[in-house]
């Protein structure tokens, strides 16, 4: 039995000498992930999903609706998403305005529509273009204007194939701050494909992490950034990504603190009391210490407790548990080996992480409802 | 300076048949390009040999065959039983029929060449924006192709025009009923009129520039749009 607030899809297929075997379960809401190197089938996964490729063997339902099995098919034009590829792909022959509303107009009745053109274009800074060809547009422009075309085909889900990748990094970040307001604003699930780990950390809440045709892990983002059996904390940019709550501003030194579960973080930045904020800690950019250290240059000592810890050639990953009862958020920290047998430390001991270097990852405010 | 009638007679005959015959070869010809440039069947490449069939063919054999299947004892020559008539050679839609077979190359090659250099990638994009294959295929497909829609358009009705030997083949040279322009000049001259056949062959010569003029201007304005 598949609950009815759940993604599920199970695809099964050889193409052109690639075997695609690759099933997950994943919440109805939120952004997930599908992340892996180039040529793991992701995109392939997305695109049976949208119904634009039919695995051989598959099933997919969606929200309840079975939209494949092994007896149906419902084919793209009749399923309820929206899909945005990597390149824009915007129609040449329509204005910007025709291309948005292209979706719009067999999708249903406008007084059923949920999100509006007025909507679109606020959210995706479009005002200006609306009256211009596709032609004459920038690439981040384009694909601004895709994924709002994608949108106004009144999807229940969004479907993203690497939507960023055929830009330059100045006009990724134009963009980026787009899709965050886009996943605090409106109330739909984004599948997300993506062979950047930087865009996952960002925006990601499930993960689903493939390799080789197959699913090898799913599940929030920030239990799989610390699963020592899975290849991402083994990567040499390993990190976590943690959410807490603006409690205070220190504007003398552009400081807040941002309670996270189990302890408080100093972070560079400034935010109203309240906001929800993402931020990135890196493996590298924490140390350990056994004892509290005194008259130190770090802000953010915090206590933890070693959940578990494995060997990779000289360096120890060790997850952390922040608060003293290790019941917070978890961190990882890649320390050398040495320092690890030096300072005797082991699995389940109670310690400080410092941490040399937060990132703050969402510009704007994510006032997301608690599920 | 005067023309005699009758050039005026092939005139309007000859625009006739190339009209009729671009209208009946864009509306079999597009979904058979269509098809074409979509379909992954082992097959559809000998389709598209037969349809080229003619470029190659010298026109009298085309012309032959024709007459063979359009005559009194041809499937041609049933069809025309229909009517209490006895055979479609020598007769105006006779000569719409070969006239399409002929010029079938001209239209279904530059058309399917645009429906392949669109790829698959907009038929996608309008099936995800819910579009039915029917609406994709007429609002992307068709806008999509229409630089080569109109090559193809003004290939077939130049072609048309212009041809010849299969005219001669299937239609004779009966004054108002087949007698075309391109027969119309083969008379004259056989005939010694130099004066007539000299201002048809010109006019000709000005109709073919204009139309390849026109057709790469077409092609210039399609690229600057950037179709």
């Amino acid at each position: 039995m598949i609950p009815m607030d759940t993604i599920h899809a199970s695809f099964r297929d050889t193409v052109g000498g690639f075997e695609l075997d690759a099933a997950f379960t994943v919440p109805g809401r939120g952004v997930t992930a599908l992340f892996g190197h180039s040529g793991c089938g992701k995109t392939t996964v997305l695109r049976c999903l949208a119904g634009l490729h039919r695995a051989a063997h598959g099933t997919c339902v969606v929200g309840g609706d079975v939209w494949q099995d092994a007896g149906a098919f419902r084919p793209a034009h009749q399923r309820p998403v929206g899909y945005v590829f990597q390149e824009a792909s915007l129609f040449p022959h329509l204005s910007v305005r025709e291309n948005l509303l292209y979706g719009a107009r067999g999708a249903m009745p406008l007084a059923d529509w949920r999100i509006d053109l007025d909507e679109v274009v606020t959210l995706l800074g479009l005002s200006s273009l609306l009256d211009r060809s596709p032609v004459k547009l920038s690439g981040g422009e384009r694909q601004r204007v895709a994924i709002g075309r994608a949108l106004l085909a009144q999807p229940r889900i969004l479907l993203m194939d690497e939507p960023l990748s055929a830009l330059d990094r100045p006009t990724r970040d134009e963009i980026l701050p787009f899709l965050e307001r886009l996943q605090n604003s409106l109330e739909l699930p984004i599948m997300y494909v993506s062979h950047d780990l930087a865009e996952v950390e960002r925006l990601a809440d499930t993960l689903v992490l493939m390799e080789k045709g197959r699913v090898i892990a799913s599940g929030p983002l920030v239990e799989l950034q610390s699963d020592l059996g899975l290849p991402l904390v083994a990567a040499r940019e390993a990190a976590v990504r943690l959410e807490g709550v603006v409690v205070n501003i220190d504007s003398t030194y552009g400081l807040m603190q941002l309670d996270v579960a189990g302890g408080a973080l100093l972070v560079h930045g400034s935010a109203q009391p309240g906001d929800m904020k993402r931020v990135r800690i890196g493996a590298t950019d924490i140390s350990i210490a056994k004892v509290r250290p005194h008259a130190s240059s770090i802000l953010n000592i915090l206590p933890a407790r070693i959940v578990t810890s494995q060997p990779i050639v000289h360096d120890m990953n060790v997850v952390l548990a922040l608060g003293e009862d290790g019941g917070g958020a978890k961190l990882v920290a890649r320390i050398t080996r040495r320092s690890w047998d030096e300072l005797g430390l082991a699995d389940g001991m109670g310690v400080f992480a410092q941490v040399k270097g937060i990132s703050l990852l969402s510009f704007g405010a994510l006032q997301r409802k608690r599920p | 300076m005067t023309l005699p009638p009758d050039i005026w007679v092939s005139v309007r005959l000859t625009i006739e048949l190339a009209t009729l015959t671009t209208i009946i070869l864009l509306i079999v010809g597009t979904p058979l390009a269509w098809w074409l440039a979509r379909s992954k069947a082992w097959w559809k490449e000998t389709v598209a040999t037969v349809v080229a069939l003619p470029l190659v063919l010298p026109p009298t054999v085309l012309g032959f065959y024709l007459l063979v299947a359009l005559g009194p004892n041809g499937p041609g020559g049933q069809i025309a039983s229909l009517w209490g008539a006895r055979t479609l050679a020598f007769t105006f839609g006779g000569l719409v029929i070969g006239s399409v077979l002929y010029s079938m190359p001209f239209v279904v090659q530059p058309i399917r060449n645009a429906f392949q250099a669109m790829g698959e990638r907009p038929m996608e994009v309008a099936a995800t924006l819910r579009a039915s294959p029917t609406r994709a295929f007429w609002t992307v497909a068709v806008p999509l192709a229409r630089p080569g829609l109109l090559t193809g358009a003004v290939l077939g009705f130049a072609h048309t025009i212009g041809e010849f030997g299969v005219v001669l083949m299937i239609g004779g040279n009966i004054p108002g009923k087949t007698k075309v322009l391109s027969v119309a000049i083969f008379d004259y001259v056989e005939t010694s009129q130099w004066r007539e056949a000299s201002i048809l062959a010109g006019g000709m010569v000005v109709f073919a520039f204009t139309v390849i003029l026109a057709m790469t201007l077409l092609e210039k304005r399609a690229v600057r749009a950037g179709l």
